[in-house]
Formats: C-alpha cells, structure tokens, sequence
C-alpha cells in the first residue's frame, strides 16, 4: 500500500469517541425505558403485519427511536419491494 | 443560619464518592465552616477509616435512630480540625434499620450546629439512596469518565430530578489528562453534554488520594495534590466563590504531532 492510500484512509474514531457514541445510544434507551430490544421486536411484528398487504424489502426496514427537545418518536423506515419488472 | 445539606451520590459504586465526602469536608472545614459528615451507607460504613476516625467510634447512626444515645453522643471530632465531625454508619446493621423520615430528623437536628451536612450516600438506587437524599438541599453526583459511571449517573439524576432535589451538580472525578489527550477518555465537555448536567469540579486521578486513603488523612489537608486543590476548589465554590476548573495539561506540541501521525495512520488500534 502506498503512503497516499495510507493518509486517505478515514480515520478509526478513538475510543473516546467511541464510547461518547454508545452512551448517546443508551442514554437515550435508558432515558425513554426503551431498550433496544424492543425496537428489533417492534420490527418483527411491524414487518409481518405490513407484509400481509404490501410486498416489502424485509432486510432494510429500519426502527429507530429518537429524542428531540420537545418531543420522542419511534420512526419506522420500511422500503418496499421495488417493482422494476412491472414496467417492462 | 440553618446548615445547608448536601447529599454525594453516584449510582455506580466505587467512583469516589467517600473520597469526595471526606475530602470535601476536610476543606470546607479548614476555611472556617462547622461541618457535619453523616455516612449513610449502613453496613459498609467507610467514611470513618478515610477520615482516620475509625478507633473513635463509640456510636453510630442506628443507634441515634433507635434512641441508645442522643445525636451529640454518636459525633466523633476530627483529629485536627475542631469544627469537623463525623456521624458513623453502623456496620453491623442493614440499610433497613433507617427510613428517610429518620435522616430527615437527624439532619434537621444537627443543622442548627452546622454550617455544612455532607451525606455520603452508599453506591445504588435504593433504600439507602433514597434515605441519603430525602434530607438534602443539593445533590453532587460524583462520575467517572467511563461509559457505566457516566450512564449510572444519568439514571441518578433522573432519580434527584424526580424527588425534587435538583439541578444536580457533577463533580467528575478521576480524570487522566494524558488518557484524553490520546483520545482514550472521554474529556470533561462530552461528559457534561452526555448528562446536561452543571459541573462543580474536575478532579484527576492522583495516586496521593491512595496513599492517603491508606493513612486516613484526606489530600485536601495538604496543599501539595492536585486531587487536594481540586476538592478545595469545589469547596470554595460551594462557597459561592468563582474558581476556574483546574488547567488539566494542555498537549505538548510533540504529543500533537504525535496524535495527528496517529490519526492519519489509523492503524494502532
């Protein structure tokens, strides 16, 4: 590997960084009594009653929480199959 | 004046929570204030041996709430600072033999005679916890810059929010200037943004509180540490005084140019 691959390389974040990035996770968890468990949980039922009606991409669905000033959320992503082969 | 109460709490066991009460009491009682330190933390009491005290105890605070001495019995005096005194846990004893309602009356008693009740609370949320709180006009939670620490105090101050005893104030303890400078601590400004909460003191790791743990002389009775000047200067804050946070050292140009190599490298970790 030249020295140029080696400097633009992005940087390992520290383990400072690292763990202020864990405690901003769990803080919020801990803060709104939901553990993150719940959410791959949420995920699960959320997926199988969707896919009852619609055709979704399963492995990209996305619960998240998040934790705004004024107020909490539990954002649901869910992509669908894409239907590409409709149109041809 | 009525005595102000101040109760040392942290959550997570530990992080320096006894240090922090018996070196802020030697302090505020070496800049003149009568000074009460009440260890709370029944059946593991150890206020008594960081205060040196340990072979004076007569009584204790059980015996106080169960009525075999009256409250002046059960004070042991510092050894050198005359307006410094002890209230001992019992040892024997579980956290169940007190209730807050006991403490709030101790603490109520013994704030006519003092200008400073400092309740050392025992590691946890429970009882124990709750009773350390009950009295308290202000609550300080000592952390540690490491991820159980800090998330243990941010269910803490949930918990002083919740009782009404807040804003509570951070004392940051044990913090290794050169660990952060490589980016292996979390520094003092990510700490307070993780709790949102108010600093009143930073105090670095510092083998000579050790030392003085094994002789049972606080640090803050000699100048000389900067684990000792830190606990003055959050004395001298709780003072009303404004103190500037101790400098922690600023990374040499070297340790700089050795960090950014680091970084670009990427490779060490």
């Amino acid at each position: 590997m030249n020295i140029l691959d080696h400097l633009r390389r992005p940087r390992k974040p520290s383990s400072s960084e690292i763990a202020q990035e864990r405690l901003r996770l769990v803080l919020t968890h801990d803060r709104a009594n939901i553990p993150p468990g719940l959410l791959d949980m949420l995920k699960d039922e959320i997926i199988a009653v969707i896919s009852r009606h619609v055709s979704i991409n399963a492995d990209g669905v996305q619960v998240t929480y998040t934790e705004g000033p004024r107020e909490s959320r539990l954002v649901a992503d869910i992509p669908l199959q894409t239907g590409r082969r409709r149109n041809r | 004046m009525a005595g102000k109460v101040l109760t040392i709490t942290s959550g997570k066991g530990g992080v320096g929570k006894t240090t922090a009460a018996a070196n802020l009491g030697v302090a505020l009682a070496m800049r003149g204030q009568r000074v009460a330190v009440i260890d709370a933390d029944i059946g593991l009491r150890n206020l008594d041996v960081m205060l040196g005290l340990e072979n004076r105890i007569v009584y204790d605070l059980v015996d106080v709430v169960e009525g075999r001495c009256r409250l002046r019995q059960a004070l042991v005096r510092d050894k050198q600072l005359a307006e410094l005194y002890l209230l001992p846990a019992a040892q024997t004893r579980d956290k169940t033999a007190v209730n807050a309602e006991d403490m709030v009356r101790i603490c109520d008693e013994l704030r006519e005679s003092f200008d400073f009740l400092l309740v050392d609370s025992p590691a946890g949320i429970e009882q124990g916890f709750r009773n350390a709180i009950a009295p308290a006009n202000a609550v300080l939670i000592v952390t540690n810059p490491e991820v159980a620490a800090v998330r243990d105090a941010d269910r803490v101050i949930g918990l002083v929010e919740a009782e009404e005893k807040g804003p509570a104030q951070l004392i940051l303890n044990r913090i290794k200037p050169e660990m952060v400078q490589r980016g292996d601590m979390m520094d003092t400004a990510a700490v307070i943004e993780l709790l949102a909460v108010d600093l009143i003191g930073i105090v670095p790791e510092d083998e000579a509180v050790i030392t003085a743990a094994n002789t049972g002389r606080p640090v803050a009775f000699s100048g000389n540490s900067l684990a000792g000047q830190a606990f003055h200067n959050i004395a001298r804050r709780l003072l009303g005084e404004e103190v500037p946070f101790l400098p922690l050292r600023e990374p040499g140009l070297l340790n700089r140019l050795l960090r950014l190599v680091r970084a670009e490298g990427g490779d060490e970790r």
